[in-house]
């Protein structure tokens, strides 16, 4: 069942500036084959069902509209799990500052 | 957004950067080629008081200059007897929004808010988005910015992912792209439509604000040690940050100070790849931008741009990805500071350069950034192996952009890795000679230009030029 977002929820659109057809001449082959996409976030100007179109009243104020694909977006970008060729750098350069002498 | 054309847009560009900027760069046009480099200065109305007097309203500048004791004294456990000289770092993450680039920021906002516009654009992935909205939620005015943030598959790099946050939480509207140089036309769409100021990164405005920090580098290096620095080490990407602190610089009356540019070779990858976005683990900083824009700088989002790095940089350097996530940790574990990829850069390339000078010289990593989620080496060498890069300890010299990063098995293996500026600047030379019209010929404004743009001696370049032509 697709629920309708009401109104006023933080919401992210999202839209195609250019189709695969239509980017610039000087993109390399690999982009050129995929649209330029754009997405934006902003609070939802009138109730819209994920998937669908929605329009959108950004920070500025300004309307913006595009598909709705996501409500309250996460924020997920993090350090992710501890990576181990950086754990032992630490105790390396600790070890050669005390055989050096620690010629300050 | 209202449906206006790619072409349609691209058209018009030139009206709506100088109804944007404020600046009617069409009036610095001398011969072919030159352009009055001084004058687009001048005309800005701001001294190096001035910008003083704006940045100390918002607490931008001013920073610690910290000396690295026990890095100087980890380079002398590996320099030859007698080298190894004092490392020190402008703190620049004690700026409002974590970066130097508050400084570029505070005078684009005051001068957008002097001349009454309603708010700001900034075309920027990085921390200048950052900064540029932390500016304008001071000012009151409202900003827009636009970044390249994601690939086809739709994953974000996480250091960009980052600056989304720290825009909105400012209270930015973010526009996100997926890769492609396409950006400025939606740029150039959001300037129209909103009637709002350009805060570029290279109009004048952005590197008048960056001469506070060579200048106040300069004096605090005085104070603490009683001579100007010997050499100062800037992170290179669009050449703004070595233009502006090297014009500081001289403005302190550092004139012997050696100005290097350091960049993290991204060699290999391009930059308009869907496909290499995510297999850099760099965002800025890196050869990718600073190879295009030292040899050729008006590629940017102003007419003319006002960062020419080739100008200012007596020695260029390339370090490795592996070499400054390697120096990050070594920061955190023996000074105690986490800071960011950006001054870090410039952090290798000290380190491997201190070595090469005497002990009582003295070496300043111009710039700190501020780290954490998404900034970190772990989240970018997490999504680095996510993309089936090969992560391993061993020797730099064999990391591989896109497909290898090496990290050191000792801090002896860091190397700053010269560029050829004379090969720079021949390829500067061959981009400014394209634009000549056919059989267009050079004028006596264009030679004079050319030579201060190359540091090539005029009667030199006469040589020089017929060899390409």
């Amino acid at each position: 069942m697709v629920v309708t977002i009401e109104q006023g929820r933080w919401v992210e659109i999202r839209s195609v500036v250019l189709h695969a057809g239509e980017r610039a001449p000087q993109v390399p082959e690999d982009t050129r084959q995929v649209p330029l996409e754009m997405r934006a976030r902003g609070f939802l100007a009138r109730p819209a069902r994920p998937g669908e179109e929605a329009l959108i009243t950004t920070l500025t104020g300004r309307q913006l509209s595009g598909t709705l694909v996501s409500v309250e977006p996460a924020y997920d970008h993090g350090f992710g799990t501890p990576v181990p060729e950086l754990l032992d750098i630490a105790g390396e350069v600790r070890a050669l500052l005390e055989d050096g002498g620690g010629d300050r | 957004m209202s449906a206006a054309s790619y072409a349609e847009i691209m058209a018009q560009r030139l009206g709506i950067l100088q109804r944007s900027t404020g600046l009617n760069y069409a009036s610095y046009a001398r011969g072919t080629i030159a352009f009055d480099y001084r004058g687009l200065f001048e005309d800005t109305g701001y001294d190096l008081e001035t910008v003083q007097k704006v940045q100390s309203t918002t607490a931008v500048g001013n920073t610690p200059l910290v000396e690295l004791h026990n890095i100087t004294a980890l380079a002398r456990t590996i320099a030859p007897a007698g080298k190894g000289a004092r490392i020190f770092v402008k703190d620049e993450a004690a700026n409002p929004s974590g970066s130097f680039k508050d400084r570029r920021a505070s005078l684009s906002i005051h001068a957008a808010g002097q001349a009454g516009y309603p708010g700001v654009v900034a075309a920027t992935s990085g921390n200048y988005g950052a900064a540029v909205a932390s500016q304008a939620a001071k000012a009151g005015l409202r900003c827009i910015v636009v970044q390249e943030a994601f690939d086809s598959e739709g994953i974000a790099q996480p250091e960009i992912a980052e600056k989304t946050r720290a825009c909105e939480a400012y209270g930015a509207e973010v526009i996100r792209l997926s890769v492609g140089p396409e950006l400025f036309y939606v740029f150039l769409r959001v300037l129209k439509e909103t009637g709002y100021f350009n805060a570029s990164l290279y109009t004048p405005y952005s590197i008048q604000g960056i001469e506070t920090l060579g200048y106040e580098l300069a004096q605090q290096v005085r104070a603490a040690t009683g001579n100007f620095p010997d050499m100062v080490i800037a992170t290179h990407a669009g050449g703004g940050n070595l233009t502006g602190t090297a014009r500081g610089l001289r403005k302190a009356g550092a004139t012997g100070t050696e100005v290097v540019a350091a960049s993290v070779d991204l060699g290999g990858l391009h930059m308009a790849s869907n496909r290499d976005f995510n297999r850099k683990s760099f965002t800025t900083g890196h050869t990718g931008f600073s190879l295009p824009f030292t040899t050729w700088p008006d590629r940017a989002d102003v007419p003319r741009n006002a960062a020419r790095p080739l100008r200012y940089m007596d020695r260029f350097v390339t370090v490795s990805q592996g070499e400054v996530f390697y120096i990050t940790e070594v920061l955190a574990a023996l000074e105690g500071m986490e800071r960011g990829p950006a001054g870090n850069t410039s952090l290798a390339a000290a380190f491997a350069l201190a070595q090469t000078l005497e002990r009582d010289k003295v070496v300043v990593v111009q710039e700190t950034e501020y780290t954490g989620a998404g900034k970190h080496p772990i989240a970018q060498l997490n999504l680095a192996r996510q993309m089936g890069i090969d992560i391993r300890r061993g020797d730099p010299a064999e990391n591989v952009p896109g497909e290898c990063i090496v990290i050191p098995v000792h801090p002896a293996q860091i190397a700053a890795r010269p560029v050829d500026l004379d090969q720079v600047r021949r390829s500067y030379l061959r981009n400014a000679l394209e634009t000549l019209p056919e059989n267009g010929l050079l004028s006596e404004d264009d030679r004079e230009f050319l030579a201060e743009e190359t540091r090539i001696p005029p009667e030199q370049l006469e040589a020089v030029i017929d060899e390409l032509q």
